[in-house]
């Protein structure tokens, strides 16, 4: 698809080879080309543009895109009002580029703990806009063209079309689902790699696996044999790994989230990501940060300080202030590391007593403020329609979300185009909500359900 | 084997260093050797790992040096500023995500705003972009709209970060530089100009835009309708894009006004005008920016936003969003902080200037922005003795920093490789500082001749 730029046409002089089949030009021929780069081809859609806005427009119990309902908490509000209006107003200026100083020695401190190393604050950390800018800095600073990068899907949906961006090749790996014991209910736990499928993917063009544990969507929380798994995949075949760790406090059942950068020979391979926004319950300050080896991190403070360069002071401030309580209470029950993973189980198990009531089945995450569900049984509402582009889960929950009110996104979102009709009976669910939110949400899915079963 | 990695800076050529993959791909080590790693960076930031700041501002941290260098300010952001802060942080909903391509307050009240600027429709949602300062919309418009075999065209000095940025994204920089028209020493950024002619010249088929700076940082040029006109014509002759950094856009003292490129006839469609919080209300740590332009261009921007940090914070958007309602119902009012801070800035300008002046110096006054450079090879201050390799401008600031605890900024490190002999002599002060950070920048310059004496 060509675009111009105004009425008057472009001349080349350049010969191009490209990927995406553009034919070389000799400096005689004038042709119009498109005016945007083409490191944007394939990756303008965007899944969240449009359920976000359905359920701006729709819902009246949104429990799709991952953010909390309920606020940050006190400590940390009150933090950030101490930053904004204390006498020091050059929190309101430009800090430290890689990272406000008081936030990466907190930073460095805790991980250093959590990881049994010495962490440097001003070498082995950097603060970024958000975890996802810290993978935007990760696939920039070592992904190029025709380097390969492995994604275990289903996979948060920026993975691909950053690797897209960086030039890689996204080579996929799917989680497959075990049936559970008769009568139990699915865990994420069921859904596992097979170690050799995982094994085949590694190649000598292989750049990079991203590893999100705890999984979004799925809330799957990768145990250490699995991780060893991985580990000895990336040692083996002299991979990065892209660790994505940013629910790391959010497990459930007694779990242990094991960081894959404390294995062996994973420290300098390994760039570990984490965010304040879900650390903090705080998603909107964009805080989240990079723990990793110099010999790596030097590279994403290059990308860093060409793109965004710094991130806002008194956000920063703010979280420094909210680790540093979370070091003291480090294990003890007021620590807000403790606290929220209880409250959120207790919403996790009511969000699954309310799907399962109704005969939507949960799949019960390990980790993470996500749950996925099988509609299967609700399939009669919307019917299928055979040459539809769209995979099935997506057109329901956009039927769902209209007529039902209820937010949800579909698990095909986290799918690549290939494998997205794969899993297309299962729609995901967040339940970092308030109390009022999943008991409306219980509505909801009560009434659906007298509907369906009365004549 | 490893090839260290390094960049030489010789006669203003650098070489590059050899790619290490292929070689250590060929190198086959056993399993019970040293642990192979093969990773460096990328191709695309080859090279651009060393910036200016790092060394300045972890320089100028040191509380007892006056920090002239870095553009920040050491005033307050105005109270009502903070305040607007303090009440979006209140509101639950305004710590979780907004909409991506910029809260929806925010990209109203910029519309309002620079409708009313600009004499023309903005829409909110499709000809705006929010982004992680102007820094952030810089990036996202040079990896939307350029890209490998292009040219960009970059007026020197100019603002560090884009010639790093356009080599990110695989083009190649074309250095103009602004030329001082009047022989000897000149007394204003408006003495600063670009050659037509030459600049003419560096248009070809590949350029792909040109990057405009007015108010100009560092000179403090405010270019005026003639010049931009002589941009725009060539950018409409070569159907070129023009990214025009505005961001000290209302700090323009008088006799001089604020031209917006892209309000020229046949410039809209074809230029991203780029906006900043930082500047306009001296919140620079609030690192929050726009890009304003037509649906057509801003539309990649947002790909990119989407594609690299999705969302900017939030409570500093709704707080932005309503100061700019406050700012807004006041356009015709001289409190405006729009208007008030650029008279502050006046003031400062003349006292610095002043300060300059006797201690024997002859600095450019600028027309806008909140820097002014200075030629110092009147000093005379000899260096000859420390690193050969290093531009004058670089070594003088590293001195007067520890002889003389008074920081400025290189202004080499705005400049190409072939310029940098040209502008080595000068340096550049920032002057929206408190009263205090002046006087003490007074005292040190007054007693400059009595300590090298």
């Amino acid at each position: 698809m060509l675009r111009r730029v105004g009425p008057s046409l472009r001349h080349f002089l350049l010969e191009r080879k490209s990927s995406a089949g553009y034919s070389s030009y000799s400096s005689e021929e004038k042709m119009s080309r498109p005016v945007q780069a083409r490191r944007l081809e394939g990756i303008d859609k965007n899944i969240w543009v449009e359920f976000v806005k359905l359920a701006a427009t729709y819902s009246t119990v949104n429990l799709g895109q991952g953010f909390p309902d309920f606020p940050p908490p006190d400590f940390l509000k009150k933090a950030f009002v101490r930053a904004l209006s204390g006498e020091n107003h050059m929190l309101h200026q430009y800090t430290r580029g890689f990272g406000h100083p008081p936030l990466v020695k907190i930073l460095a401190q805790f991980f250093g703990k959590l990881l049994g190393r010495d962490v440097d604050p001003m070498t082995n950390v950097m603060v970024t806009v958000g975890a996802y800018q810290a993978l935007f800095c990760c696939f920039q600073a070592f992904v190029d063209e025709g380097d390969e990068v492995i994604i275990i899907e289903p996979f948060f949906d920026c993975y691909e079309p950053m690797v897209k961006m960086a030039g890689g090749m996204p080579v996929f790996v799917q989680l497959r689902p075990k049936a559970p014991k008769d009568g139990q209910l699915m865990s994420s736990a069921d859904w596992q790699l097979d170690p050799a499928e995982l094994a085949s993917k590694f190649s000598e063009r292989t750049k990079a696996i991203v590893l999100n544990s705890p999984n979004n969507p799925l809330g799957k929380v990768f145990s250490r044999e699995e991780l060893e798994f991985i580990a000895d995949l990336c040692v083996k075949h002299d991979v990065l790994c892209i660790s994505d760790e940013v629910y790391e406090w959010l497990v459930y059942d007694g779990k242990e989230h094991i960081r894959i950068a404390s294995l062996q020979g994973m420290w300098d391979r390994t760039v570990t990501i984490g965010s304040a926004g879900k650390s903090f319950s705080a998603t909107g300050w964009k805080v989240g940060w990079t723990v990793g080896s110099n010999r790596l991190l030097q590279h994403l403070r290059t990308v860093h300080q060409n793109s965004a360069y710094h991130c806002a002071t008194v956000a920063q401030e703010a979280v420094a202030q909210g680790f540093q309580r979370e070091l003291e209470l480090y294990g003890k029950p007021e620590s807000y590391f403790i606290q929220l993973p209880k409250e959120l189980q207790q919403k996790r198990d009511w969000l699954v007593q309310s799907l399962d009531a109704v005969g939507m089945k949960p799949i019960i995450p390990e980790g993470t403020y996500f749950l996925v569900a099988d509609i299967s049984e609700f399939k009669s509402d919307v019917p299928d329609v055979p040459d539809s582009d769209e995979p099935y889960d997506s057109r329901f929950a956009k039927w769902m979300v209209k007529n039902k009110g209820l937010a949800a996104i579909p698990l095909s979102a986290f799918y690549c185009g290939a494998h997205k009709n794969n899993y297309n009976h299962f729609i995901r669910f967040c339940f970092a909500k308030e109390e009022a939110t999943l008991k409306a949400a219980n509505d909801i899915l009560q009434k659906w359900k007298r509907e369906k079963t009365s004549p | 084997m490893l090839f260290a990695s390094r960049s030489f800076c010789c006669l203003g050529i650098r070489t590059y260093q050899l790619r290490t993959d292929l070689l250590s791909r060929s190198i086959k080590l056993s399993a019970s050797a040293t642990m192979t790693f093969r990773h460096k960076n990328t191709r695309r930031i080859e090279g651009l790992d060393s910036n200016v700041w790092v060394e300045f501002t972890k320089v100028a941290a040191d509380p007892s040096i006056v920090n002239l260098g870095q553009g920040l300010p050491d005033i307050s952001p105005p109270d009502y500023v903070k305040e607007e802060l303090a009440k979006a942080a209140a509101v639950d909903r305004l710590n979780q995500y907004t909409r991506g391509f910029g809260h929806p307050s925010l990209v109203k009240a910029l519309s309002q705003v620079y409708e009313r600027v600009c004499g023309r429709k903005i829409d909110p949602f499709t000809d705006i972009l929010v982004t992680v300062g102007a820094y952030g919309s810089l990036f996202s418009t040079i990896q939307a709209l350029i890209e490998e075999g292009d040219e960009v065209i970059i007026i020197e000095p100019f603002y560090d970060c884009y010639e790093p940025m356009v080599k990110m994204a695989g083009a190649k920089p074309v250095f103009i530089p602004l030329r001082y028209k009047n022989d000897g020493n000149s007394a204003s950024s408006a003495d600063w100009v670009l050659d037509p002619a030459e600049l003419a010249n560096k248009f070809n088929s590949k350029t792909k835009a040109i990057i405009l700076n007015t108010p100009h940082n560092p000179i403090g040029k405010v270019f005026n309708r003639e010049e931009l006109q002589v941009i725009a014509d060539l950018c409409i002759k070569h159907d070129t894009l023009c990214i025009s950094d505005e961001v000290y856009e209302w700090l323009v003292y008088k006799g001089n006004k604020h031209i917006k490129i892209a309000t020229l006839p046949g410039m809209w469609e074809r230029t991203v005008t780029i906006g900043s919080a930082g500047k306009t209300y001296s919140v620079t740590g609030w690192k929050l920016g726009w890009s304003i332009g037509p649906q057509n261009l801003i539309k990649h921007l947002q790909v990119v936003h989407q594609n690299t940090l999705y969302t900017c914070p939030t409570p500093l958007q709704e707080a932005l969003a309503q100061a700019f309602g406050i700012d807004y119902k006041r356009m015709d009012d001289p409190d405006c902080y729009f208007y008030s801070l650029s008279r502050e800035l006046e003031s400062k300008r003349d006292r610095m200037a002043q300060l300059l002046q006797e201690a024997g110096l002859k600095p450019v006054i600028p027309d806008g922005g909140y820097f002014m450079i200075v030629d110092v090879s009147t000093l005379n201050v000899d260096l000859s003795d420390v690193d050969e390799k290093q531009p004058y401008d670089y070594k003088f600031v590293r001195w007067m920093i520890t002889s003389k605890k008074l920081s400025a900024i290189p202004l080499s490190a705005f400049c190409g490789p072939e310029t940098k002999r040209q502008f080595e002599k000068y340096i550049r002060f920032c002057f929206i500082k408190k009263d205090s950070t002046l006087d003490a920048a007074e005292v040190i310059l007054k007693n400059w001749n009595k300590q090298t004496a």
